[in-house]
């Protein structure tokens, strides 16, 4: 099938921020442009990569497709359907195949609830009739799926430790069988024997689900490794999308160009001719 | 089939209480809560005198026949119209307690739910909701509970009408505050993502987060519900005789304090002070075991 | 010559739970404008090592061994006598430089108030010297941004004033903790660049904590690496990288994904070198 399982078109999301600049007596307000104009495809199993810097929009981005965040313009073409037009029933239906995972690993469950009962929610949520013994069951199956000892099902967010309230996050966004994961940053919060672990775990997940994967990070490395396709935001706006190979071997754009001289590679001395090169251009500028 | 033996995990709540129990002072104040709590109601059972009884021998003679004694079964005294005053206390102490608690109660329960309801929906209606509890608040609030207890009578039903109209307004916006804090952390965000619908979110994430807050400005409430009642039964409106309250039977004692019948304040004061300080060490007890490690 | 040794130093923390052991025995050296950088993952006791050089732990923090600093023993100095070699001698700047940097008090007004306090200036002399300073760092207009707040500074600059408070009063050594770890990746490029130049042109010697065995590959002269409070390996950065000789290096440096490289599955690190197992 080569049809895009998301088709996004033209998608912006604009706010209205206080204007402190501006005269006269009344508040004003201007707008905050922090998604302007984005479109892309996504097509079934693949994994686009977003990566941009603060502020570039693709956060807000990943929001607003799922309508957490109101775009105010565009569209987002699901198997045929307008997202941003649904009616909140037709949503609700959708969003059992679109499922999140978040940054910060603690700050995404509820302090509240056991493993278990986090994992359950979108069970609850969308197959309301089950019982709660398949439930259980399933939950147990998810949590050995992700890598995590079943018996730890009664025990809280706070008793674990990043790396597996990650895995807790993975899990639930797997448990209905969705066709989309939307990852926010999920692995910038982890150490780095962690986010091996986990990046290994959502493409081995990925491979064998066949899920498409929207990855969105700051890293390149990491977006690198798991991205058949990168797009880059800047400012809201997309200045390079192709291949991972192609954007980090040839990147056209010049913000992209300036992204890779800026990641650091574990390498001495490509470091070390690295920052000669920077300093050279720095002197050049200011020359 | 193996059996997976399930661990049991420990919530915030069992690592709070642990905390709670380490504090000295606040859990004194529990124990003592805990006792003046259980005299009120066993109490009764060893009084020799109800809290109506005239005692006729000491009637009019309360400087010397009334004093705190085991013999004649008054064992905190009697006051001027030479009523039992142990049986008296008791029934102050219940009258009280019940006002606190239950003013406390309606507080919490009307003051959550008003405060989640606006700060989880927000924008125009959560405006509403706090313009009126802001010019609710602006009421004064003394003034309309007397002015209630005068023109419509003095009975403990309107006491409660009149606490329980104006108490939830502090306990609501405070509700609405953290509700605001939790809206926007990331698990409320997977839960919308996931598709949970708006009650649910409310009654599994966000309320569940909200009652270290409550519980420890329900233990504050509490004191100034009885403060407040007490108040009022001290201006002589709160409750109707034979029944009692702490306010009223202060009231009394410091009445006739002059004619050396310092028993008769000194027994209300007593219970009066002891019970407040225990709150609002609990209250303490509360916040620093439910405060800084809650993550 | 050696500005600072380090000897068996321990950092032991008092919970509720028991003892912690954040920092084992640990030793080093660094050399007079030199560059080291220790490296550890979250928990390995890298952060509580520096603030128990300076004498930052909290309460229930306990620190023992022995830290010289050109030839003074400074360990466990009571506050008074620390102070003299805080910021004069031995500076320190922080992960996030929004809470280090008072939010309420005007960049000139923080930074003046170093070099009025340590060096005697006058309040004319010390804005001046802040100016030159917030210059040196590479901030654009600074005689007019001196006056600003710290919110009205990009992350990026707000850590390059902390640089530069940091320098004020031309430390022998700077402590530089997570420095960029908040940053984008093109503002810590910049930072790291500038880090380096500065330490160049003061003859500053830069502990740099950090978690990023990328960014120690480009600055740092030396490496030593931490895990569970002990030092793994602790050798000059080039033979580190392509010698890793500790299990744990190995594994950190394989895990860790390159831009210029292609694996099929990232590596990820065996804890077999320790003997129980992964704790």
């Amino acid at each position: 099938m080569n049809q895009p399982i998301l088709s996004v078109k033209d998608i912006k999301v604009w706010f209205d921020v206080r204007d402190d600049d501006a005269g006269g007596l009344l508040p004003k307000t201007k707008k905050l442009k922090a998604v302007d104009g984005v479109s892309f495809d996504l097509m079934p199993g693949e994994t686009l990569g977003i990566v941009g810097e603060s502020g570039c929009g693709k956060s807000t981005l990943a929001r607003s497709i799922i309508r957490l965040v109101k775009a105010t313009s565009g569209e987002a073409f699901w198997m045929g359907r307008d997202l941003l037009k649904l009616s909140n029933a037709d949503m609700l239906a959708v969003r059992k195949d679109i499922q999140m995972i978040f940054q910060d690993p603690l700050a995404s469950l509820n302090p509240r609830m056991t493993c278990g009962e986090i994992i359950a929610e979108p069970l609850k949520t969308h197959f309301s009739r089950m019982k709660k013994p398949e439930r259980r069951e399933k939950v147990r199956q998810m949590m050995e799926k992700v890598g995590m000892d079943p018996a730890w099902i009664n025990r809280y967010p706070h008793e674990f430790s990043g790396g597996q309230c990650q895995r807790i996050g993975i899990a639930r966004a797997l448990i209905t069988n969705p066709k989309l994961i939307i990852c926010d940053e999920p692995v910038s919060a982890l150490d780095v024997s962690v986010q091996a672990q986990v990046v290994n775990l959502l493409m081995a997940l990925q491979a064998e689900l066949g899920i498409s994967l929207l990855f969105i990070a700051h890293d390149l490395s990491v977006v690198k490794h798991i991205s058949s396709r990168i797009m880059v935001l800047y400012f809201g706006n997309v200045v390079e999308i192709g291949s991972a190979k192609q954007v980090t071997e040839d990147p056209q754009h010049e913000y992209t160009q300036k992204l890779i001289a800026s990641v650091p590679i574990p390498d001495p001395r490509k470091e070390m001719a690295r920052r000669e090169i920077r300093r050279a251009k720095r002197a050049a500028a200011a020359g | 089939m193996n059996e997976i033996i399930e661990v049991k995990g420990r919530s915030l709540w069992s690592d709070a209480r642990g905390r709670f129990f380490q504090n000295k002072a606040a859990v004194a104040g529990l124990v003592a809560l805990a006792f003046i709590v259980l005299i009120s109601f066993i109490g009764p059972y060893f009084a020799v005198w109800s809290n109506e009884e005239i005692d006729w021998e000491v009637m009019g003679n309360a400087a010397t026949l009334g004093m705190p004694s085991f013999a004649s079964g008054h064992f905190f005294g009697t006051d001027d119209l030479g009523r039992d005053l142990y049986s008296r206390v008791l029934q102050g102490t219940r009258v009280s307690l019940m006002v606190g608690v239950i003013g406390a109660g309606i507080s919490v329960l009307v003051g959550t739910v008003y405060g989640t309801v606006a700060g989880y929906v927000g924008g125009r209606t959560d405006q509403i909701m706090m313009r009126i509890v802001d010019i609710l608040m602006s009421i004064p609030f003394m003034f309309v509970i007397i002015l209630l207890l005068v023109v419509f009578g003095r009975s403990i039903g309107m006491l409660f009408l009149g606490i329980g109209l104006l108490s939830w307004l502090d306990m609501s916006r405070i509700v609405r505050g953290q509700t605001l804090t939790l809206k926007n952390k990331e698990f409320v965000e997977a839960a919308r993502a996931t598709g949970v619908s708006t009650p649910t979110i409310i009654r599994r994430h966000i309320v569940p987060n909200l009652l270290g807050i409550v519980a420890i400005y329900a233990t504050l409430l509490v004191p100034l519900m009885i403060l407040t009642e007490s108040f009022i039964s001290f201006l002589g409106l709160g409750v109707q005789e034979p029944l009692t309250s702490w306010g009223a039977l202060i009231s009394e004692g410091a009445g006739t304090i002059r004619y050396d019948t310092e028993w008769q304040l000194i027994a209300p004061l007593v219970f009066f002070v002891v019970t407040l300080f225990s709150f609002f060490f609990i209250g303490d007890g509360l916040r620093d075991a439910l405060d800084p490690k809650d993550r | 010559m050696n500005i600072l040794e380090v000897k068996n130093l321990s950092v032991k923390f008092d919970t509720p739970d028991g003892v912690v052991n954040a920092v084992n025995d640990i030793s080093f050296t660094i050399g007079t404008g030199k560059t080291l950088a220790i490296v550890g993952e979250s928990g390995s006791g890298k952060s509580q090592t520096a603030f128990g050089i300076m004498g930052l732990l909290p309460k229930n923090g306990h620190a023992a061994g022995s830290v010289n600093y050109m030839d003074t023993e400074i360990l466990n100095l009571r506050e008074a006598e620390m102070n003299r070699f805080r910021a004069n001698e031995i500076a320190m700047i922080f992960q996030d430089p929004m809470t280090s940097l008072n939010p309420y008090m005007r960049i000139s007004k923080q930074l003046t108030e170093v070099l009025i306090h340590h060096k005697g200036m006058r309040k004319g002399e010390a804005l001046k010297e802040s100016i030159r300073m917030l210059d040196a760092v590479q901030i654009p207009d600074a005689a007019n941004r001196v006056h600003m707040y710290p919110h009205e500074f990009s992350g990026g600059m707000r850590q390059r004033v902390m640089i530069a408070m940091s320098l004020l009063c031309g430390p022998k050594l700077l402590i530089a903790d997570e420095p960029t770890t908040a940053l984008d990746v093109t503002v810590q490029a910049e930072i790291m660049d500038l880090l380096i130049d500065l330490q160049e042109d003061f003859g500053m010697a830069i502990i740099l904590i950090t978690h990023d065995m990328a960014i120690v590959a480009g600055t740092c002269e030396d490496t030593l690496v931490m895990f569970g409070g002990n030092v793994m390996e602790y050798r000059p950065t080039l033979d580190l990288f392509d010698n890793p000789e500790h299990p744990y290096t190995k594994g950190l440096l394989e895990a860790v994904p390159r831009l210029d490289q292609d694996v099929q599955t990232l590596s990820t690190v065996s804890y077999d070198f320790l003997e129980g197992g992964k704790p």
